[in-house]
């Protein structure tokens, strides 16, 4: 691949654009723009981590073939339908550069990629199924005619008893080792002979994705050799840092641009911190207010979560000077703290200093002694987020599922499971974001509230 | 084995009669393992076995491959020692002469010499992890206990041995017609039940998932004593069990178990096969007849045959076609490919009196092996 920085992008249309999943076997010869490598990158991600959070809550088969055409659909359509499939083998080679680098993050891109492409296979036709067995290096073949015939009664027996239709005289068969095939000699689902597995047309996806897999599997290791010997040191200008960048991005909205800045007061703060903010930020807001002190790591992610809420600088000020003067007194918050705070609600804001910490951003900071940011489902002890899940209202039943999130590390759905239950309502989309957890709160209590009043 | 088989059976084995004046003494004495390492147990062959060709007679061989393979031995003091290896004949034969273990347990082949283990890190490209073990099953009369009332436990008879003769004949007729398999070993385990042993080169580089794989297809009794024992197949059957059915278990079923296991002539024997039938309706209309048949006499038709007929016409009537496949084997043992692998093979040095006569009659006369230690015919030690 080429990147270029040109504004226009020429491109050849790859061979093996009969079936539309392609094999990923080599990095295209395209001309790519710089932009396109990084936008393309997050468009994929988006999809594999929608696959993954669909995955952690345990979405059946039916529901995550669904899920996979929605996503893609949603994510990866090029505005020029031609270049559908270069953006599709692009992403998935910009996405190896970035996944390479550590075992954890092969091991995730290596599951959701297979994932993703195990439901993009099943939702091909017969057509596209049968073309791409063709092109996989498979140990199988076609049985012939007279092989058919010969098998016809197993075959069907097979067939009548998981309650299939009969195979038709002109049904294909693969005859594979079975030992290519476990799960459907374990179920029974194949007539086995001498050692060959008779696999139907429907049955065939559990030996591609095996293959897809082995094959990514191996890749990653040689991209990452590739990575750390020679593109990292030459690319540490240009695709280096977008490639960092890259595994650690939050996909959604960034709540750097508030619509509605003013509308939430100082007198308001006490109550939406015990109504509305994600239980990361009502700890620090509670122990702002009983310390009367925050450092740096807190008022960051505290800070800028409150500019995002909506509040107006001039409220902020006044806010952590209330504060922070009674510890420090209000001469040397003017001096030390104010400044940090007008910076937060610059005009100049850089493009990631300045915008609140997503759940991914949070979630991988390293609270030290005395701190009191990060992610409380990550960085408290059991018995401490029980506690503080007890006072925000979370019944026995919701914690005990909030808890065991947190022991398989899905920090963010223990707080959706949280969000849901301190709401009474179900959160579909997942917590990725405090401030999103805010304004979903805001929009299931608003207009109770305006009820009320 | 039983006093009577052992009487009945191995007569192959030519024999004068014991001889008056030998009082053998009752019992094991650790002085018999001595002479049973020394003069009857198969040190070459088991050495050409296990070295699987590579034994370092023609060029194309891997000269490591036995050094590779780990041996335990438990010796008297019940002290087990593990990663035992060799690197020839004469070695695996001086070794188990002058340990004289009371069993010997063979465990898979490793990447490197398991003396040479501590050297090997547990990650990286350069590991001490086990690359070759065969596909073993064990099964247990014991196994078998909810089906048989003759025996109990690690008793057995002539009545309910033909059990384990037919799970091994379909478990064999399936790893060789279905997993195309040859070179398979089915052996007595020396208590209560029968090992079998696939040695196919194929076989011992089976992945765990694999094996669990076949275990999985050979399973039909997906239960245990605390679950709900039904075991029913509603509509057709996948072409291996309706092979095992027609070609093995009906006809043992029917002629022989039936009857020697009277199986339907109590209330309590059949509440249990009862109890395996899902359909109530079924169930209760059997339940009556059978509760009435016991105060009226029968016809000369054994009782049992009489209410195995009338379960299978209610069951055909019923349009739900169950077929009473009774459960094969309840406990398969896979062995896995893993450093906690199974004692498998297992000789052992506890011998019966009725050996020990055959020995001393024998003065030095090696026995066959086939029947001594109840190797098939199929034992083959030219492999892949």
């Amino acid at each position: 691949m080429e990147i270029v920085r040109s504004q226009r992008s020429r491109t050849n249309t790859p061979n093996d654009s009969v079936s539309t999943l392609p094999l990923y076997r080599y990095a295209p010869q395209l001309e790519v723009r710089l932009e396109d490598f990084e936008v393309f990158a997050m468009d994929r991600l988006r999809v594999l981590k929608g696959i993954s959070d669909a995955l952690a809550r345990g979405k059946r088969p039916e529901e995550m073939e669904n899920l996979v055409r929605d996503l893609w659909k949603a994510n990866m359509r090029h505005p020029e339908a031609s270049e559908d499939v270069n953006k599709d083998i692009i992403s998935h080679f910009v996405l190896r550069l970035v996944y390479c680098r550590t075992e954890d993050l092969r091991k995730w891109f290596l599951s959701m990629e297979t994932a993703l492409y195990r439901y993009r296979f099943l939702l091909g036709s017969s057509e596209a199924k049968r073309a791409l067995m063709e092109e996989f290096d498979l140990p199988c073949k076609a049985i012939s005619r007279t092989e058919f015939e010969n098998a016809k009664e197993k075959l069907e027996q097979v067939a009548r008893s998981f309650d299939q239709p009969l195979p038709t005289a002109d049904a294909i068969f693969y005859k594979v080792p079975f030992e290519e095939v476990p799960e459907l000699v374990a179920g029974r689902r194949v007539y086995i002979h001498k050692g060959h597995a008779y696999v139907a047309m429907h049955q065939v996806v559990s030996l591609v994705v095996t293959q897809f897999r082995s094959n990514l599997s191996k890749a990653l290791i040689l991209t990452n050799r590739k990575w750390t010997s020679t593109i990292r040191e030459q690319e540490r200008d240009r695709l280096t840092p977008i490639v960092e960048a890259l595994s650690m991005s939050y996909l959604g909205p960034d709540y750097s641009q508030t619509k509605e800045f003013g509308e939430i007061s100082i007198k308001d703060l006490d109550q939406l911190a015990r109504s509305s903010f994600p239980l990361c930020m009502r700890h620090l807001f509670d122990k702002l207010r009983e310390d009367h002190h925050l450092k740096h790591g807190g008022r960051m992610q505290l800070g800028l979560f409150l500019k995002g809420v909506g509040l107006r600088m001039e409220d902020a000020l006044a806010f952590w000077k209330a504060e922070f003067s009674q510890k420090v007194g209000a001469e040397r918050f003017d001096k030390e703290y104010a400044y940090s705070i007008r910076h937060n609600y610059g005009k100049e804001g850089k493009r990631t200093d300045y915008t609140p910490y997503s759940c991914q951003k949070i979630i991988s900071s390293t609270p030290g002694v005395g701190d009191h940011h990060g992610c409380p489902y990550r960085h408290f002890s059991e018995e401490n987020l029980r506690a503080a899940l007890g006072r925000m209202g979370v019944g026995s039943r919701a914690m005990e599922d909030v808890v065991d999130k947190v022991r398989n590390r899905h920090y963010q759905l223990a707080c959706t499971l949280t969000f849901e239950a301190v709401h009474s309502s179900s959160c579909d989309a997942g917590i990725n974001h405090p401030n999103q957890y805010f304004s979903d709160s805001h929009k299931i209590l608003q207009p109770k509230n305006n009820n009320a009043a | 084995m039983t006093k009577e088989e052992s009487k009945n059976g191995s007569d192959d084995m030519l024999i004068d009669g014991p001889k008056q004046g030998n009082v053998i003494p009752d019992g094991f004495n650790p002085n018999y393992l001595k002479v049973y390492y020394g003069r009857l147990f198969p040190h070459a062959d088991i050495f050409k076995w296990m070295s699987y060709g590579n034994d370092g007679r023609h060029p194309a061989c891997d000269k490591s491959y036995f050094g590779r393979r780990e041996f335990s031995f438990t010796l008297d003091n019940d002290i087990y020692l593990r990663f035992q290896s060799f690197n020839s004949e004469s070695e695996l034969e001086n070794s188990i002469k002058e340990k004289c273990p009371s069993k010997i347990d063979i465990g898979p082949v490793y990447s490197v010499d398991p003396a040479k283990r501590h050297a090997y890190a547990q990650g990286g490209d350069n590991v001490f992890a086990p690359v070759e073990r065969e596909l073993i099953f064990d099964i247990d009369i014991t196994d078998y206990d909810d089906v048989r009332y003759c025996c109990s436990g690690a008793d057995v008879c002539l009545e309910c041995w033909p059990l384990m003769t037919v799970a091994i004949k379909v478990i064999d007729t399936a790893l060789r017609d279905d997993f195309g398999f040859d070179h398979i070993l089915w052996v007595y385990s020396g208590r209560r039940g029968v090992h079998c042993w696939v040695c196919d080169g194929k076989a011992r580089r089976l992945t765990n998932e694999q094996r669990g794989a076949i275990a999985d297809y050979f399973r039909v009794y997906k239960g245990n004593e605390n679950s709900n024992k039904k075991v029913s197949f509603p509509g057709p059957l996948h072409p291996f069990l309706v092979r095992s059915y027609t070609e093995v278990l009906r006809e043992f079923f029917e002629e022989k178990l039936l009857l020697s296991q009277n199986l339907f002539s109590t209330e309590e024997r059949y509440e249990k096969i009862l109890s395996m039938i899902p359909d109530e309706s079924v169930t209760s209309e059997l339940r009556g007849k059978w509760q009435e048949n016991r105060r009226s006499s029968n016809s000369k038709e054994d009782i049992n045959f009489f209410r195995w007929e009338q379960l299978k016409n209610t069951l055909q009537s019923g349009k739900q076609k169950v077929v009473f496949v009774f459960p094969l084997t309840q406990k398969i043992v896979k062995s896995w490919i893993q450093l906690q692998y199974q004692p498998c093979l297992s000789f052992y040095g506890n011998l019966t009196r009725e050996i020990l006569e055959w020995m001393l009659i024998m003065n030095g006369r090696k026995p066959h092996l086939g029947n001594q230690l109840g190797f098939s015919d199929h034992h083959s030690c030219s492999l892949c």
